[in-house]
């Protein structure tokens, strides 16, 4: 295929979803078939568009990697934005510099769109039947309406159709302002549907899970989110003014960044790294911003895998690798950059494991295994494992997309069960009221049981074994060169893995195995076609892809296996790092590691302990109705440390919410505005209106002499501060106007007849 | 034709004042006819200066559609009017707010033509104000536009108009004062009032000679009196934080239209004044004092933000968004007081050159999102006669397109990439990032409250079960659909392609450092 057209077609990859967005929200949002049939449309465009694309890009690399190795971007086209410079006066429009838009591909871009695109267009299929489509249409617009059709069905694939846009728009874009803009609009969708159910509020029993209204759960979200975008925005802008350009491949070429470290050394390039990472520390929901990704679970379940699962959570994980150069300069100019990014990974991978235990809503322990596992890539690539996050990024994209839509669907099925028996109390995502969905929901517990192992890694067959794997390689192989950061991430991945797999085994058990402890359970029923087809699929993808990054010399055989993801991935930046390792940049190049065997058993070990133990504790014999979790007395007040999320929600609304809420209310606009500015400017107002009376008085005594000088100065007083409390304004303005005029016309004359140099001459004459 | 080709820019000031005057002369009590008459006559200028913004050369690069006539010989002032690609951006913007405003104020029952006769005498202000290439015809012009508003608050106003009116009159005034003197002073300094002409003469007057008029009184020293007195009369105006406390009062009280007039243009004055005035008139007071300016920008983000975000009145709390807004020009403004005329070389020029295109665009982007968040404040004001976010609450489910406007408008203001507000607070940002670090990195808790008071308003509106008083509130009306809508289309335009009017501010601006 020409260039031209490769660059038409990648301009087109976000163009469908975007499209169907104005046409759902202008024109069709009354018609609901076609609004998801438009929504549809975009996004299948998309994903033809987009695999097309990724299948060009990574034939090229096995016909010819030689040529991609040496230009990764395969595809690159870019327009002007901005004008940010001068304009050559006779050519008008024809300005020097711009800030550009753009689209690139190389091999990180491709195996991104294929995840995403496949994802979306899964979850598009699945909101169709989560959202009751054929049914009668419910008349409550802003809460869910079970069993029926949403009212505001349109403006679901709306914001979704938006979302894919934002999405796909970070995905292509060849520089770090797109990025920006499609990760913002991303996080505008995000809150948009977190919020769908505006309306919704929850009226809880003590012994409920907590809940917070989908409303705040929205705020929360954006809030938290945009403490790192603020702060992120400052490092894109301190990115575009040191290598003077946004573009990845311009910016982060190995000369590019030889220049910047030259110019503002390599400590600030540090504090770059850090500003940016800020950005994916909020929206990829690290500690200590990862308080808003639980409550985001309030929104629509569809919302929840694409959003806070697949897609915008990699998001922030995604630019990690795309400056990815930038970040190993920083790592290797200063080990604390590499302790906070692998301390930040490994600590919030462990911390929201152990949340996860915990947890009784189904979602819920999805929210937290989500954080748990981002802060595995995160940890990884704080010690330099670019390809080993990458793959975890895919493989984790699809398994817990299915995770999560398969939990939607035992959700659906529970709630199914609640209508059935007329139940409206018993939260229908409370996991102690499940048990013995397997027989009910074959289809959901099959693809939920494929997902799970997967999350768990359970060994040689499910996708998450094979990136699991490799991060740990990875960071056994650092460790033995004598990296502590890589021994501490390895130490608490290997304990968040073994938990990872504790709570699936446990999560299994609790939803599918035993027998029904509720009526909801018991009344269960498999959910429509719509919704099993994509768990079918996605079952399918969250298996096979690990096949495509088993190592090279696995188990020590040669020839068999060929790590084709390291291959395509590793292109994209492996001139730019060998160049910067000949500069002394970075210490390590993208390199093929030798296979060893101690970091297979370690994930062998934590995989299938993990899990059998979940399944020991929980499913050796069905858990009665109403049981005590077996964990909580073991663990004794860990498990309520636990399963009140460490208590992070409280700490922050201590020590940030409530001081904020009373600077805003209290200090900034009563105190500071009201008391102080404004009450200079009335006593200001009081001393002029003062010295006004005095003349007036002045007048009166000269003319009258009167003798009752004293009682009625005291009268008047008293009445010239009841004047200015009440204030009669029409006198206030006539007054001022007057002297201001009086006052601007003797300025004047004072300067113009040279009334001034007589008075300065004559201050003179008395100093 | 020739006449109107000759002289467009002065038939487009002097047209709305021209059209005051023809209300005049129809009776008080056709209402509708006044009304339809104001709208349609505040369309010419929208349209004169649409083909002005076709017939601009960017390849000159003086003022445009210049216009000259004696005036005032005796004392050196002359009428003398042209625009450039940072006033041409505000005469749009002017030219579109007015009509738009008069739409809004169709409700308006009690003594409708003097309502529209201000307005459109208000226009006149405004357009003329951005074109005055003399002293002291900016400086009439600037007083003109202050009478009007102080009328339409002082009338048809709120419950509590006579304090904010009289305070927005007192406000200004002081600022003006000082803005009179320094003027006067500047003319009999140099006998000239031309602005174009006193940037060479007025500027390159040696600091240590004594003036010829005043006597013992040297250059140096008047140039740092009158500066002071600019700068508190054009920080007044904007308002930059302390002088701001006028602007939230004045708000609340104003009518819709007041406000969207008040907010979407009159705030922008100051903002010119110092561009256009300030800093090249002073260029080495504004270099030793840019880094105030910049901490003065900073504290008007953050305070603004946290101030916004602590009210309950909805008009309030958008007022004080003005604060925070207004403060990205006022950094950007810093950047251009540091740049300007120290011959840089290099990156602070480039800083400069982004960090002000960025300020004449915050403007521009600022104008159109506030005047649509005052008028949504209005629509949902006239259905529930409260402005209590307390007492609103699920809203959205009577009134679902109204919610997807007023979310699509508050997004403009919260600067969502994709419409027009990131695109200027992006670029002021990046131009400010190398000079004032510290100051920059402090605004952005400001950047960060103005997400939380944009929430707190679309969640106190909309979001919620809603309540029983708010079930079958009207629908949003026509026309109150057409005056949005506009507004709309505008902030997607600009923050998807804004280089239709960027192209036009980044070439005189960067002829401005560059040459």
């Amino acid at each position: 295929m020409s260039q031209e057209i490769l660059q038409t077609l990648t301009w087109l990859i976000p163009a469908g979803p975007l499209l169907a967005f104005f046409l759902i929200a202008l024109f069709t949002h009354r018609n609901r078939t076609l609004s998801w049939m438009i929504a549809w449309t975009g996004v299948i465009a998309a994903l033809i568009l987009g695999w097309t694309v990724a299948g060009y890009t990574s034939t090229q690399f096995f016909e010819e990697p030689e040529k991609v190795l040496e230009h990764p971007v395969q595809i690159a086209s870019s327009i002007d934005w901005i004008p940010v410079g001068p304009c050559i006066v006779e050519d008008a429009g024809n300005c020097e510099s711009w800030i550009d838009a753009g689209v690139a591909v190389d091999g990180l871009t491709s195996v991104t769109l294929i995840m995403v695109t496949f994802t979306v267009f899964m979850i598009f299929v699945y909101s169709v039947g989560y959202h009751n489509y054929g049914k009668p249409r419910g008349t409550h617009p802003g809460v869910p309406n079970h069993g029926k059709e949403d009212p505001i069905f349109s403006r679901f694939f709306a914001y979704m159709s938006l979302f894919a846009f934002g999405m796909l728009l970070l995905v292509t874009s060849d520089n770090l302002l797109f990025l920006f803009i499609g990760w913002e609009i991303m996080g505008f969708c995000s809150y948009s549907l977190i919020g769908f159910w505006y309306a919704r509020e929850y009226h809880l029993g003590p012994d409920d899970i907590p809940h917070i209204p989908p409303y705040l759960a929205a705020k929360k979200a954006f809030m938290v989110t945009r403490i790192a975008d603020v702060v992120m925005l400052l490092g894109i802008v301190f990115f575009y003014r040191t290598f003077g350009t946004l573009n990845f491949s311009e910016a982060l070429s190995a000369h590019s960044l030889e220049a910047g470290v030259a110019q503002i050394g390599v400590a600030a390039i540090g504090i770059m790294a850090l500003l940016l990472f800020t950005g994916t520390v909020g929206k990829s929901a690290q500690w200590p911003l990862h308080v808003w990704l639980p409550d985001a679970m309030e929104g629509p379940t569809p919302v929840s895998a694409v959003i806070h699962a697949a897609a915008m959570v990699s998001a922030g994980i995604y630019m990690l690798l795309r400056i990815f150069p930038l970040i190993a300069v920083a790592i290797e100019g200063n080990p604390g950059v590499g302790w906070i990014i692998g301390g930040i990974g490994a600590f919030t991978a462990l911390m929201a494991a152990t949340i996860a235990i915990a947890q009784n809503d189904v979602k819920g322990v999805l929210a937290y295994s989500t954080i748990s596992q981002l802060g595995f890539m995160v940890a990884t690539i704080g010690i330099g494992g670019y390809i080993a996050a990458a793959f975890h990024l895919i493989t984790h994209g699809f398994f817990k997309a299915l995770l999560f839509l398969a939990s939607g669907s035992v959700i659906h099925g529970m709630e199914h069960g609640a209508m059935h028996v007329h139940d409206h109390h018993t939260d229908p995502q409370d996991m102690r009221y499940m048990g013995g969905l397997r027989k009910k929901m074959p289809i959901t517990f099959w693809t939920f049981l494929i997902g799970g192992l997967a999350l768990a890694g359970f060994p040689f067959v499910t996708a998450g074994f094979w990136s699991k794997d490799e991060m740990f390689a990875e960071a056994f192989t650092l460790m033995q060169e004598g990296n502590l950061t890589a021994l501490f991430v390895l130490v608490m991945l290997v304990l968040a893995a073994f938990l990872t797999a504790f709570y699936t085994g446990r999560q299994i058990t609790m939803t599918f195995l035993g027998k029904p402890r509720s009526q909801l359970a018991e009344h269960a029923h498999e959910s429509n076609k719509f919704m099993t087809i994509p768990l079918v699929l996605l079952a399918v993808f969250a298996v096979s892809v690990g096949w495509s990054g088993i190592t090279d010399n696995f188990m020590g055989t040669s020839g068999i296996f060929r790590n084709y993801f390291h291959g395509l991935v590793g292109s994209t930046i492996e001139e730019t790092m060998l160049e910067l390792k000949g500069a002394g940049l970075v210490a390590h190049a993208i390199e093929t590691l030798p296979w060893r065997w101690e970091p297979l058993i370690m994930s062998l070990i934590v995989a299938l302990g993990g899990l059998f133990l979940g399944w020991w504790i929980y499913g050796r014999k069905p858990l009665p109705v109403g049981f005590a979790d077996p964990i909580k007395r073991p663990l004794g007040p860990l498990y309520n440390f636990f399963q009140n999320k460490w208590y992070w929600d409280e700490l922050y609304h201590t020590v940030f919410y409530r001081p904020t809420i009373w600077t805003s209310e209290q200090l900034v606009p009563v105190f500071i505005d009201k008391g102080i500015i404004d009450g200079i400017l009335h006593l200001i107002a009081r001393v002029t209106y003062a010295i006004g009376h005095y003349f007036k008085r002045f007048e009166e005594i000269v003319i009258s002499g009167g003798v009752d000088w004293l009682k009625d100065k005291t009268l008047i007083f008293a009445n010239w501060t009841r004047q200015l409390q009440t204030g009669n304004a029409q006198e206030y303005v006539a007054v001022s106007s007057l002297i201001a005029v009086v006052f601007a016309f003797s300025i004047v004359l004072l300067i113009n007849y040279g009334w001034l140099e007589k008075i300065q001459l004559w201050f003179q004459q008395i100093f | 034709m020739d006449l109107l080709q000759e002289h467009i820019l002065t038939i487009t000031i002097f047209f709305p004042l021209l059209a005051a005057f023809v209300l005049m002369l129809l009776p008080g009590e056709s209402k509708t006819a006044i009304r339809r008459l104001a709208l349609l006559l505040s369309l010419v200028p929208l349209i004169l200066v649409l083909v002005m913004w076709l017939n601009y050369d960017r390849a000159a690069a003086d003022m445009q559609f210049q216009d000259f006539a004696s005036w005032f010989p005796a004392i050196g002032s002359n009428y003398h009017v042209g625009v450039d690609g940072i006033s041409l951006p505000l005469f749009l913007l002017t030219t579109i707010l007015t009509p738009l405003s008069i739409l809004a104020s169709f409700k308006i029952e009690e003594r409708v033509k003097l309502f529209m006769m201000l307005f459109l005498i208000m226009e006149t202000a405004m357009l003329g104000l951005f074109a005055s290439l003399d002293l002291l015809i900016f400086f009439i012009f600037w007083e003109i536009g202050l009478v009007p508003m102080y009328f339409i608050i002082r009338l048809w106003g709120g419950a509590d108009r006579n304090y904010a009116s009289f305070k927005f009159f007192v406000y200004t005034m002081a600022g003006s004062l000082g803005l009179l003197l320094s003027i006067q002073i500047i003319g009999v300094v140099t006998g000239t009032f031309n602005i174009p002409e006193l940037m060479d003469v007025w500027v390159n007057l040696p600091n240590d000679i004594l003036l010829p008029v005043i006597g013992t009184v040297s250059v140096g020293w008047v140039k740092g009196i009158a500066f002071i007195a600019f700068f508190i009369a054009f920080a007044i105006k904007i308002p930059i934080w302390p002088f701001h406390t006028w602007l939230p009062d004045a708000h609340t009280q104003a009518p819709t239209a007041g406000s969207m007039i008040l907010a979407g243009v009159l705030l922008k004055l100051g903002a010119y004044g110092f561009i256009r005035l300030v800093i090249p008139l002073f260029p080495e007071q504004a270099y030793t004092t840019a880094f105030i300016l910049a901490w003065l920008g900073m504290l008007s983000i953050v305070m603004g933000g946290y101030a916004a975000f602590g009210q309950w009145d909805f008009k309030r709390l958008v007022a004080y968004s003005s604060v925070n807004h207004m403060g990205f020009v006022v950094l950007g403004i810093a950047v251009m007081a540091y740049a300007y005329g120290q011959n840089f070389v290099g990156s602070v020029t480039e800083d400069a050159i982004l960090a002000t295109n960025g300020a004449v665009f915050q403007m521009v982007n600022h104008g159109l999102s506030a005047a649509g968040m005052f008028f949504l404040v209005g629509v949902i004001y006239e259905r529930t006669h409260t402005r209590d976010l307390k007492k609103y609450g699920g809203i959205w489910s009577v009134l679902p397109i109204y919610g997807m406007i007023l979310i699509f408008t508050s997004m403009a203001s919260l600067g969502l990439p994709g419409l027009n507000g990131f695109v200027s607070e992006f670029m002021v940002t990046a131009g400010t990032w190398n000079i004032f670090t510290v100051q920059l990195a402090l605004s952005m808790l400001g950047l960060l409250m103005t997400g939380a008071y944009i929430l707190k308003g679309i969640g106190a509106t909309l979001h919620g079960p809603t309540k029983p008083e708010w079930l079958g509130l009207p629908k949003m009306t026509l026309r109150e659909h057409a005056v949005i809508w506009h507004l709309m289309a505008l902030m997607l335009s600009l923050g998807v392609w804004p280089q239709w009017i960027l192209v036009f501010i980044n070439d005189t601006v960067s002829r401005i450092f560059i040459g």
